[in-house]
């Protein structure tokens, strides 16, 4: 209830550059934080495959939520991530971008922009998973720029929420996924051995798709 | 909140004096239209800040999305070993649809650079690591795409025009 109240204040809040920079008011307040168990969900990756959450459980995850396809090529945060994609996959994370787009128009945006990881459609009902995250903006009809670290018992361990129009970078999603790998090492030091997955340090496996 | 990561070193490539006391650090990517726009904008800073600025370039090459930044930015960097990275980085940003390596190797004859020195480098992956280093460094220092300006190792938000970069560097010659 108190969701669908600030829901409906938010929508009626314009957004100014001046509050860009600020402390935002158009998005949703209620983003899932760190320490809540990640909710489990099944979404299109392609027009006849889907992806679940669950099968990443072993692996630290990242999910980023943004708002829609086809932004400007050269701020882009899916070209970042896109780049910077050997580097989450030293520590053997999944990368997963979600939006409200449908199948169609990911494939031809991933096809364009090059993308090495899924996608997936948020698409019906609308904007679903974004709200059980807490990353979905009303006003826009568009999940925010939410970004999420899981850990591999799919827990979320970092959330983070930009202003819409700014792109977060890379920097938080490579300091959570490095504290998690400092930890998942130092916990699994004195079960040598039993570990079944243990941190791969390199890339050693290709990207889900 | 965003500083830069790490500081200017002699690893980098600098024009102006070292003890300048603002530093302009870009990171770009050669085949970037915006990059390209913030070329002359970089240029007319120089000019009109003289020895008080110093300017250092960093390379954030988007290589999914342009299939020629990787190879312009070793290409600058095998240019650098010679000697002539401001030159190599000149015609690079002048040129910037026409950056193949066989473009590449003729800017390089044009500076005075052996185009085999290039061509080598390219083929080896020489520079490789470098420009990785270069665009880790700006990812860890909060770069989200290019270009993107330190001032004095703060991250700069503002637009890329010389009147707004200017003020931007004023105020940091005022605090230094």
């Amino acid at each position: 209830m108190a969701a669908k109240k600030s829901a409906r204040r938010a929508a009626k809040t314009k957004t100014s550059p001046s509050q860009r920079a600020s402390k935002p008011k158009d998005v949703t307040p209620h983003l899932l934080r760190a320490g809540t168990k990640a909710p489990d969900f099944t979404l299109r990756s392609t027009p006849d495959q889907s992806v679940s959450l669950s099968e990443f459980r072993g692996r630290p995850v990242i999910l980023a939520f943004y708002p829609a396809d086809w932004s400007p090529t050269c701020g882009d945060q899916l070209a970042l991530y896109n780049e910077v994609l050997p580097e989450f996959q030293r520590y053997n994370a999944a990368l997963i971008g979600i939006s409200v787009d449908g199948v169609w128009c990911h494939a031809a945006y991933s096809k364009a922009r090059n993308l090495h990881f899924p996608l997936l459609a948020d698409f019906e009902p609308k904007g679903a998973v974004a709200k059980m995250y807490g990353a979905y903006t009303p006003s826009v009809g568009m999940s925010g720029r939410a970004l999420f670290v899981l850990d591999g018992k799919g827990t979320i361990r970092w959330s983070y929420l930009s202003p819409m129009g700014v792109n977060p970078g890379a920097d938080g999603i490579l300091a959570a996924l490095e504290a998690l790998g400092q930890e998942t090492r130092s916990a699994a030091r004195p079960a040598a051995g039993a570990a079944p997955r243990r941190p791969v340090p390199r890339a050693e496996r290709p990207e889900a798709r | 909140m965003s500083r830069l990561t790490p500081p200017p070193s002699a690893r980098d490539h600098a024009r102006g004096p070292a003890d300048a006391p603002v530093t302009l650090i870009e990171y770009g990517d050669y085949e970037c239209p915006y990059c390209a726009a913030a070329h002359p904008v970089v240029a007319a800073l120089e000019r009109r800040f003289g020895h008080r600025l110093r300017f250092i370039f960093r390379n954030f090459p988007l290589t999914q999305v342009h299939p020629h930044a990787q190879h312009a930015a070793e290409a600058a960097e095998a240019a650098a070993h010679a000697g002539k990275f401001w030159e190599m980085y000149d015609a690079i940003f002048e040129h910037r649809n026409a950056i193949t390596d066989r473009d590449l190797a003729g800017y390089a004859a044009r500076v005075g650079i052996d185009p085999a020195v290039i061509t080598d480098a390219l083929a080896a992956h020489t520079y490789a690591a470098h420009v990785r280093e270069d665009f880790m460094s700006g990812v860890r220092s909060g770069v989200s795409g290019t270009p993107t300006f330190f001032i004095n190792g703060n991250k700069y938000d503002g637009d890329y025009d010389v009147g707004s970069l200017g003020d931007a560097i004023d105020g940091a010659l005022a605090a230094s």
